[in-house]
């Protein structure tokens, strides 16, 4: 019993590192109808930026500055290349993304090569132990800054001009820009935070207990995939939702790994993908996701 | 008459080719055809249909452990069959979600899928050998054995005929019968309709097109494709291992079709041929490009250089020319007529 508790606790933290992803995702999408493939490739340059950074700045300016890259950095994506073809079908963006994903991937493990950086976060390998649970302290505290960043989003998407601006773009562009919202800078403003929520997810999933930054931490930032389209894509609070299931669902696999054998080595990874299935087997549009309805 | 010439040229120069090219070139050339049977069955899914699909590399790794598994116990000629029909059962299998699911939605879902065939290639290793892979059996028709032996030494005009030369005649005929399905499936009543759905599923729905089961039945149909790729891909390659089959397999996939235009089957082997020659002929002349550092010294080596090429090549389609090489090709052959 003891033994699940801890790992539901730490699959609900880990989760909460995905939701920021999917979260990213999932604003990227409401206002620009952009499926990023390239969110893995920012979240590995704010973690690489992170980790170069912060022996010679200190740790929290490094992360200041990871985070302002990888927002930039994902602000200039849309700029530079989606703006361009931003009538074109979701297919074909979804697969510039890809390719824009390959070049950034490729330079950044070019660069980092077979090392294994360290992020340098003060917390290091602590461990924060209470009620007979013992969670790594990183993993703690992304859980309360994914906590915090997550009302702040959910409050800003409900009360200011600019949730209102990005609501009313997500609804009905064409309207919306005759209202007076400049839609570019809507999108570019989701597409920041995007690229800060990715960075910020990065730190995170390259703190104690992962290694640190290597070139296949853009890999594991796929995982936000299946939360997102477990939530429904559409759906910010399913972004969350979804996020921790999947945290909860691989931490339990890895966990119980003895007791699955049957179902192979390495169960922890596919686990999340084969729940996407299943929930999409129930439920095509996912958990929050908004129902296609066609009319006639 | 002019285009029954070329066609006995291309016949020709396609038949005298094994005679002239050295195995590097033969080698990449199986690579290329093995994904173009592949290719041209996505093109007909997203160009076609309008369907996603990241699972490519799925149905190609059925195509190919099902080969290679069932070669050892039947004709490789029945194998060969039996893979192709394995692999389009699993698409049929997939259909309560291929059929229901759209677009890019269905391409993030099926990306479940080719997670979940590495999970299976890595641990039934009764049937896949698991992280070391398996041996592919020879492919053989009549007794003539593609392979070095039976008839043994082979020599055609003073050429040895080993597995490689043998083999591409093999790839040469798949490729062909592939382009020539695929052209009068987008021709044929099950292409446009599928070509309506693409366009407007209300208005195809209308038209009386059973939608749900006609996004199955082009899933199904890429699948086949796939399953037929991956046999001439395990020939290829002699010895399969499940990290050939992974994510990078099925997006390199859908980059061909891109390249070469969706909805095109010319294109879409066009598109093999650039994405599977690109990375091994780099590597090649690695040596005798001026400007690769070699590995490990932290300049861009040839393997870094072809994914930067590869990447770029997929933005300037995309933003340049969006119909892809068969949409220049189509716009050249117009200005010519003009």
């Amino acid at each position: 019993m003891n033994q699940f508790v801890t790992l539901v606790v730490g699959g609900l933290f880990l989760g909460s590192i995905y939701s920021l992803v999917a979260l990213g995702f999932v604003t990227v999408f409401k206002a620009t109808q952009v499926i990023n493939f390239a969110q893995g490739s920012v979240l590995l340059l704010g973690a690489y930026v992170i980790a170069r950074a912060h022996d010679s700045i200190g740790f929290w300016p490094a992360v200041v500055l990871g985070v302002l890259a990888a927002a930039v950095a994902a602000v200039l994506i849309d700029a530079v290349f989606i703006r361009r073809v931003r009538d074109a079908d979701l297919g074909t963006l979804a697969i510039l993304t890809l390719g824009i994903d390959i070049l950034l991937l490729t330079e950044l493990t070019r660069r980092i090569g077979t090392d294994v950086l360290n992020i340098g976060a003060p917390w290091g390998s602590d461990v924060v132990e209470a009620l007979g649970i013992r969670i790594p302290a990183s993993r703690v505290i992304a859980g309360g800054v994914a906590m915090v960043l997550v009302a702040g989003f959910w409050a800003a998407f409900k009360f200011t001009d600019w949730g209102i601006a990005m609501r009313s773009a997500a609804e009905d562009g064409e309207t919306a820009s005759l209202m007076g919202i400049r839609l570019n800078r809507v999108a570019a403003a989701a597409w920041a935070l995007a690229g800060a929520l990715a960075a910020i997810g990065g730190l995170f999933l390259t703190s104690f207990p992962a290694a640190g930054v290597t070139g296949g931490v853009g890999l594991v930032a796929l995982a936000a995939i299946p939360a997102v389209v477990l939530g429904g894509f559409d759906s910010p609070a399913g972004a969350v939702v979804g996020g921790l299931i999947i945290g909860v669902v691989s931490v339990l696999t890895a966990g119980y790994q003895q007791e699955l054998s049957f179902l192979g080595r390495g169960l922890g990874g596919v686990a999340p993908y084969v729940v996407m299935l299943l929930v999409l087997l129930v439920r095509p549009s996912g958990l929050f996701g908004t129902r296609e309805i066609t009319r006639v | 008459m002019f285009r029954l010439a070329t066609a006995i040229g291309v016949v020709v120069v396609l038949a005298a080719l094994p005679l002239y090219l050295e195995s590097f070139w033969l080698q990449t050339a199986l690579f290329a055809m093995a994904a173009m049977v592949a290719a041209i069955g996505l093109s007909l899914l997203v160009g076609i249909a309008g369907q996603l699909s990241l699972a490519h590399a799925f149905f190609v790794a059925i195509g190919a452990y099902g080969y290679s598994y069932l070669a050892e116990r039947i004709a490789p000629l029945l194998a060969l069959v039996a893979a192709v029909l394995l692999a389009g059962l699993a698409g049929a299998l997939f259909s309560p979600i291929s059929g229901r699911v759209r677009g890019i939605y269905l391409g993030l879902a099926s990306l479940g899928l080719v997670f979940l065939g590495q999970h299976i290639l890595q641990n039934a290793t009764g049937i896949t050998g698991g992280y070391s892979g398996i041996a592919v059996p020879p492919f053989s028709l009549f007794g003539f054995s593609f392979s070095s032996t039976s008839p043994d030494s082979l020599v055609i005009l003073g050429v040895p005929f080993g597995a490689l030369e043998r083999l591409w005649y093999l790839g040469v005929v798949l490729v062909a019968v592939a382009i020539w399905y695929g052209r009068n499936l987008v021709r044929s009543r099950p292409g446009r309709a599928l070509a309506t759905l693409r366009d407007s599923e209300v208005a195809a729905e209308v038209m009386g097109v059973d939608v749900v089961r006609y996004k199955a039945a082009a899933f199904c149909v890429s699948s086949m494709y796939a399953g037929l790729g991956g046999v001439l891909m395990a020939l290829a390659f002699g010895r399969i291992v499940p990290e050939s089959f992974g994510l990078l397999l099925s997006i390199d996939f859908l980059v061909m079709i891109v390249i070469g235009g969706a909805g095109s089957v010319g294109g879409a082997a066009a598109g093999a041929l650039f994405v599977t020659a690109l990375p091994l002929v780099l590597n090649h002349y690695s040596g005798s490009l001026p400007l690769l550092a070699e590995p490990g010294t932290g300049g861009v080596g040839a393997a870094e250089f072809s994914r930067f090429v590869y990447g770029a090549a997929i933005v300037a389609v995309l933003l340049f020319a969006r119909d892809g090489l068969a949409g220049l090709a189509r716009r050249i052959r117009k200005e010519k007529i003009a």
